[in-house]
């Protein structure tokens, strides 16, 4: 057994661990921290996509004890006094997500790319999302969340103050209808 | 699936960790970033029963410049991700910046190094066709000290390479090459897959003509090999689409590839002529196709 | 209670790009995967699979496993032989059919390679796969059995020795004398298409979780299904736990696309050793084990034959089907190929149609519904056809089609196979995709590029499709041997605070039903969205339910919810009338307000209705005190959505690399509850269909391994590996049914598949290249222009 100590989603923790152990089972089974799942055994589906020490990892593709004395954040640490990200938000708000499995990894590969690409392209983004499957989704709501997001980020950082009616009285985003625009009907 | 139980080092320095892999014998291996060999335990493709983690010696990351010869000195344990935006790299090995682009994915190249790549040695890997076409070199640090090879002797067979088992790499010699046009070419069926073959050009014009060409090639045999015959047609030919087409007709030459659920040999050797010839105009800068 | 001002007509829900009520714990991780499912005593399962395809087991010895740390139990397959039935198939095709016995875990014999072969149940999850490798097994290999043809040939070896042949059934469909009109075509075409099998992959493996009686007599299997509730009933008939003790949830479910419309082995297994140890056991599959484990789609070879006239008329349709069973038939493996059957003759008038599909056992893992499950494979086949034809011809692929289908003055059509097409407008969603594609401009572009011989070409596809969907009318089930009904259940309960509480017995895993039916009842019942709760996925708290699949759980459960809330209102009325001293027929019921025509002032919410009832103080004389009520929908025939599908292909002739350039959808999936839902339904569904085209197969070796057994070898396609796609609707309401809705999850994949191979075959086409299998990889495409080049060359 090896000890461990990591802080993770702002709570530090401690503990003797087998070093074959898994950082996503640490997370899931022995935190129980269980918002961050398992996809797949061959790191492809980037599922259980955390973040160790400010960089986005696969965290079934980690062992705990190469974590050790690192700083976790999964999708359970991100929303603040139950504010959620604007990721989150985006997400939530253009469809990004159907089923849901793929989201934590997801959002938290998004964010990863947001951080070092404040301001990118569709292409950009869907390069930059590479390791991420979803099955549900074809991906493309998946783009335009993270494209909102990345709008709302940089309006945030910006100081200026949010324009008249921004709000959305019905609770979809604005700009996010079908793509073809007007939906004809017969 | 969840690997067998193993033993773990993690050494604060090289001397420790060279001695605890010669202690450990045939069953210790090392633990670079992982991103290869923990899916490998994890389909209990490998039983090692000690792991020794280079992951906390600071003397294995990092990029320096070597005053004696100019040459990158890149840290086995530099990441893909910091290889990619060091500044000395993107400056005076492009080609290694570009190809690196291309390995998996981000999340895998946080952890992923550029020293457990080469040490993996698998032949649909893309960096060890780009140190090969670099001439690089591998310094490699065991119980019997320290050595020096060219990139031409590390890579030995399919997965294996000139690393004895308590030999670690420490560090990657890349020679500048300034004023090289690069291109890494890779042909892979979805985005994140394996190089079914990639081919990685070094190109020195001189006026209109060529005057040396390098090319890797990724996923065309058992190790990384170099196209020496076109490099030899391209040796002072015209850096025209005509002129670099015909010379990578013999890109193939000497190469052995697999058969595997992507390709035939046939179909390999033909990607190997057609992505040699884009690579080499894309890094002649004389049109990409 | 207060009445909610009314100000003219509400706004309806229905038809609104609601967001989604089941995102907040989605984005947040607050999910309820069964895998994050622990209970005091939890134990862990791990199974050892066979390693070879077809093997007499000869000794199994789990011994040694009993001697590793952790190790609760270790059991074989004939330790569970007395407690477990075989596990059934519920789809019985023909009379004659040959259904082998389907153990949970093999006895003597493994037929596919990763058939479950021991059992051992640890502490941990870690301490069970460890002491897997321990067990010892023996295995006398047989001949493994691959290709369908060659299953079905005279001293083949078999799959099932003692069945004495590896077909499973032939099921024939006959109209009109196809012979007759044959011998009448100008032009017969003849094609045969591969069917590659296929790996559905749920981002969620699946996962059980199985916990013994304890404060109640009462078994709760909790499972990453599609089909809690015929789970219930299959288990309990597997593993004799009295179905009245036997609760079974659904909880979060990542996915499912048919591959959890299935009753597993592994949930069967995980209940009898909960009962036998008297603890909670759980299982996980790891995505590998999945591989092998969880069911595949397709693999079918179609045999495809259509008689026309020299101006394009088509005249007749034959069809001869071999479908993969794989080693044994699961719950509905051999109807798969029957939800097609009726699908060839597509949008298209024709006056004969012969189909024969041959179901053949192979050893290879099971096949099962995969999303469209059968009416892919159909529309593949006669888009593919359609579009040889037209070349055949030298028409344009457009124009064979507009001279054969149904033209929309001509509906409700019974088509050929016998189906009645009730609504559709197959000319104008195909106008409007033909006007988004750009469709002329292509063309000119595509001629540009074959004249000037580039090198990389480009080809338009087109796939003009309708399906079958709301899997539902009984006894039109009963017709095809399907051994359930097809109805749907709903009830809504009105909370004594005026909140709703909806049960549906469809089980949602990202179909976004608990928002969509929301947004239904809220219409009807005129109360506030967010005040409504839907509750799936638990036969305890929704007693009826056929469950989701088949793109069925709108057109049938969530016309059950609107019949249920209709019911609730006529209850409610009766109510508000006593409490409002007027007659029943002197209501208006607008916005969630009873009021008595010509005297606004005097008006009951159905939430004041609500309450009273609740207390049941002052209820009209002889009624019960209730206004709740359920609904069950059975409905008479299918839906039938349509679509016109438009793929711009680029095709790099010297790597073989097909990239699609744009791709353009016009659906017509009836009445809309969400367009957003119905657009992200369109946008997964065209991923799977494309990802069939081009990218994913199952490969197995000579031997009868799974070659592509890990995410590293069967390609998923990730964002870069998909375009953008422009989406649009026609909306032609269903008349079958109150709400016009045909049902959308499968629209996208069923569409898509032939729209992208046809358009690499028009693409390839002016360089003799006639066909591309699936799916169509650089490899293939490289070696069919080389292949026809050389055959060029050659004359």
């Amino acid at each position: 057994m090896t000890h461990i100590s990591m802080t993770v989603d702002g709570t530090r923790y401690e503990d003797e661990v087998e070093p074959r152990l898994l950082l996503i089972h640490y997370l899931r089974d022995h935190l129980g921290l269980t918002g961050t799942p398992v996809g797949c055994d061959t790191s492809n589906c980037g599922a259980c996509t955390v973040e160790l020490d400010g960089d986005s990892v696969k965290s079934c593709n980690v062992l705990a004890v190469q974590a050790d004395g690192g700083e976790v954040t999964t999708v359970q640490g991100l929303a603040s006094d139950g504010a959620w990200t604007p990721l989150q938000t985006a997400f939530h708000e253009q469809h990004a997500l159907q089923c849901g499995y793929c989201t934590p990894g997801m959002i938290m590969a998004a964010r990863d790319l947001l951080g070092e690409n404040p301001d990118p392209t569709p292409e950009e983004i869907r390069h930059g999302l590479e390791g991420n499957l979803c099955r549900c989704t074809g991906y493309q709501n998946i783009v335009r969340a993270v494209l909102a997001a990345a709008a709302e980020e940089r309006r945030r950082r910006a100081p200026a103050p949010r324009p008249a009616g921004a709000g959305r009285p019905d609770g979809r985003p604005e700009g996010a209808p079908a793509t073809a625009g007007q939906e004809a009907r017969t | 699936m969840i690997p067998a139980a193993f033993d773990y080092a993690r050494p604060d320095t090289l001397d420790e960790a060279v001695r605890t892999l010669h202690d450990g014998g045939e069953d210790a291996k090392v633990l670079a970033g992982g991103q290869s060999l923990i899916p490998i335990l994890r389909l209990r493709l490998a039983f090692p029963e000690l792991l020794v983690d280079l992951g906390r010696i600071p003397e294995l990351r990092g990029v320096r410049e070597d005053p004696a010869t100019g040459s990158l000195v890149i840290g086995a344990m530099t990441t893909h991700h910091d290889v990619i935006h060091d500044p000395l790299v993107r400056r005076h090995a492009g080609l290694l910046a570009a190809a690196t682009e291309t390995v998996a994915d981000p999340a895998v190249r946080h952890r992923g190094t550029l020293g457990g790549s080469l040490s993996h040695a698998d032949p649909a890997g893309d960096l060890p066709a780009v140190l090969l076409a670099l001439d690089g070199e591998m310094v490699a640090v065991g119980p019997r000290g320290r050595r020096t090879l060219p990139a031409r002797e590390f890579f030995l067979d399919y997965l294996r390479t000139a690393l004895a088992e308590d030999e670690v790499l420490v560090e990657i010699r890349v020679p500048r090459t300034d004023g090289w046009g690069f291109h890494y070419e890779k042909f892979s069926r979805v985005a994140q897959g394996w190089a079914v073959v990639g081919v990685a050009a070094l190109v020195r014009r001189d006026d209109g003509r060529v005057a040396e060409a390098r090319i890797g090639l990724t996923n065309m045999g058992t190790t990384p090999l170099r196209a020496s015959a076109t490099e030899a047609a391209l040796a002072g030919a015209g850096a025209g689409p005509d002129a670099v087409a015909h010379a990578a007709e013999a890109a193939a030459e000497g190469t052995r590839p697999a058969s595997d659920l992507s390709a035939t040999p046939a179909y390999r050797a033909h990607l190997a002529r057609v992505l040699t010839r884009r690579a080499v105009l894309a890094a002649a800068g004389t049109g990409r196709r | 209670m207060t009445a909610p001002a009314t100000t003219g007509k509400p706004r309806s829900e229905v038809g609104r790009s609601r967001t989604r009520k089941e995102d907040a714990r989605l984005v947040t991780g607050r999910t309820t995967w069964t895998d994050n499912i622990t209970v005091p005593g939890l134990l862990h399962l791990a199974i050892l699979r066979s390693p070879m395809a077809h093997a007499r087991i000869d000794r199994v010895d789990v011994s040694p496993a009993l001697e590793r740390p952790g190790v609760v139990a270790a059991l074989t397959g004939r330790d569970l032989a007395d407690e477990l039935g075989p596990l059934p198939c519920v789809w019985p095709v023909t009379e004659d059919i040959v259904m082998p016995d389907h153990p949970a875990v093999a006895v003597d014999e493994v037929r596919y390679a990763g058939e479950p072969v021991a059992l051992v149940v640890a502490r941990g999850r870690y301490a069970a796969a460890d002491a897997l490798e321990a067990v010892e097994v023996d295995y006398t290999p047989l001949p493994p059995v691959l290709g369908l043809e060659e299953a079905l040939a005279d001293g083949a070896p078999l799959v099932h020795t003692g069945r004495g042949t590896n077909r499973c059934y032939t099921w024939p469909l006959v109209t009109g004398d196809y012979a007759a009109q044959k011998a009448r075509a100008d032009v017969v075409l003849r094609r045969r298409y591969t069917q590659q099998r296929l790996i559905p992959n749920a981002m969620e493996p699946r996962a059980v979780v199985a916990t013994p009686p304890t404060a109640s007599e009462e078994y709760t299997l909790y499972s990453s299904t599609q089909v809690p509730h015929v789970a219930r009933v299959i288990l309990s008939m597997v593993t004799r736990i009295p179905e009245q003790r036997l609760r079974v949830i659904a909880p979060d479910v990542g996915g499912g696309f048919g591959s959890k419309l299935q009753v597993y082995g592994e949930e069967a297994v995980a209940l009898a050793l909960a009962r036998r140890l008297g603890r909670a056991v759980k299982w996980t599959e790891s995505r590998s084990e999945g591989y092998q484990a969880t069911h595949h789609g397709r693999g079918q070879i179609q045999d495809i034959e259509i008689a026309a006239t020299k101006d394009g008329g088509i005249l007749g349709l034959s069809v001869d089907l071999l479908a993969d069973m794989g080693a044994y038939l699961m719950l509905i493996t051999p109807g798969i190929p029957l939800l097609g059957a009726f699908m060839y003759p597509g949008i298209y008038k024709m006056n004969a149609y012969t189909f024969r599909c041959t179901g053949v056992f192979t050893t290879r893992t099971p096949t099962d519904a995969y999303r469209g499950a059968g009416r892919p494979e159909a529309t593949f086949a006669i888009e593919r056809t359609m579009d040889e034809l037209a070349a055949e011809l030298g028409l344009d692929p457009v124009e064979l089609r507009r001279r054969n289908w149904i033209r929309h003055e001509e509906l409700p059509y019974t088509s050929v196979a016998g189906l009645s097409y009730d609504s559709g407008n197959y000319e104008a969603a195909t106008d409007r995709a033909l006007a988004l594609f750009g469709y002329d401009d292509l063309r000119a572009e595509q001629r540009a590029r074959t004249a000037r011989e580039d090198p990389v070409r480009l080809g338009i596809g087109i796939s003009t499709f309708t399906e079958m969907c709301g899997l539902a009318p009984s006894r039109v089930l009963r017709d095809l041997r399907y051994t359930a009904g097809g109805w749907e259940a709903a009830t809504i309960r009105m909370l004594p605070t005026g909140k709703v509480e909806v049960t549906t017995g469809t089980s949602p895993h990202g179909q976004g039903h608990a928002t969509c039916w929301s947004q239904i009842a809220a219409d009807v019942l005129g109360v506030p969205f967010d005040d409504i709760e839907v509750v799936h996925g638990d036969t305890r708290a929704v007693p009826q339910g056929m469950d989701t699949y088949g793109s069925r759980s709108l057109v049938v459960g969530g016309l059950a919810v609107h019949h249920a809330a209709l019911k609730v209102v006529a209850k409610a009325r009766r109510v508000a009338a006593h409490l409002l001293e007027a007659n029943e027929a002197d209501l208006e019921f607008s916005a969630g307000t009873f009021s008595v025509k010509g005297s606004p002032e005097a008006t009951k919410t159905i939430q004041d209705v609500a309450f009273a009832t609740f207390s049941a103080h002052d209820l009209p004389d002889g009624m019960e005190p209730t206004i709740n009520a359920g609904h069950l929908v059975d409905p008479d025939t299918f839906s039938f959505p349509h679509g016109t599908h438009l793929c711009a292909i680029e095709v790099d002739t010297e790597t073989g690399r097909a990239r699609i350039r744009s791709y353009v959808c016009v659906d017509d999936v009836g009445k809309v509850i969400n367009p957003m839902i119905v657009q992200g339904q369109i946008h997964g569904g065209l991923a799977q269909g494309i990802a069939q085209a081009l990218y994913e197969e199952a490969v197995y070796d000579t031997e009868g391994n799974l070659v592509s057994g890990t995410m590293a070898d069967y390609l998923v396609p990730a964002a870069p590996d998909l375009p953008d796609f422009v989406t649009d609707r026609t909306e032609t309401p269903a008349t079958s049914n109150a709400l016009g809705v045909k049902g959308v999850g499968e629209a996208g994949t069923i569409a898509s598949t032939p729209a992208v191979v046809n358009a690499v075959a028009d693409a390839l086409r002016p360089l003799g290249v006639r066909d591309v299998t699936m799916p169509c990889t650089p490899l293939r495409i490289w070696q069919a222009v080389t292949d026809a080049r050389a055959k060029e060359a050659a004359t």
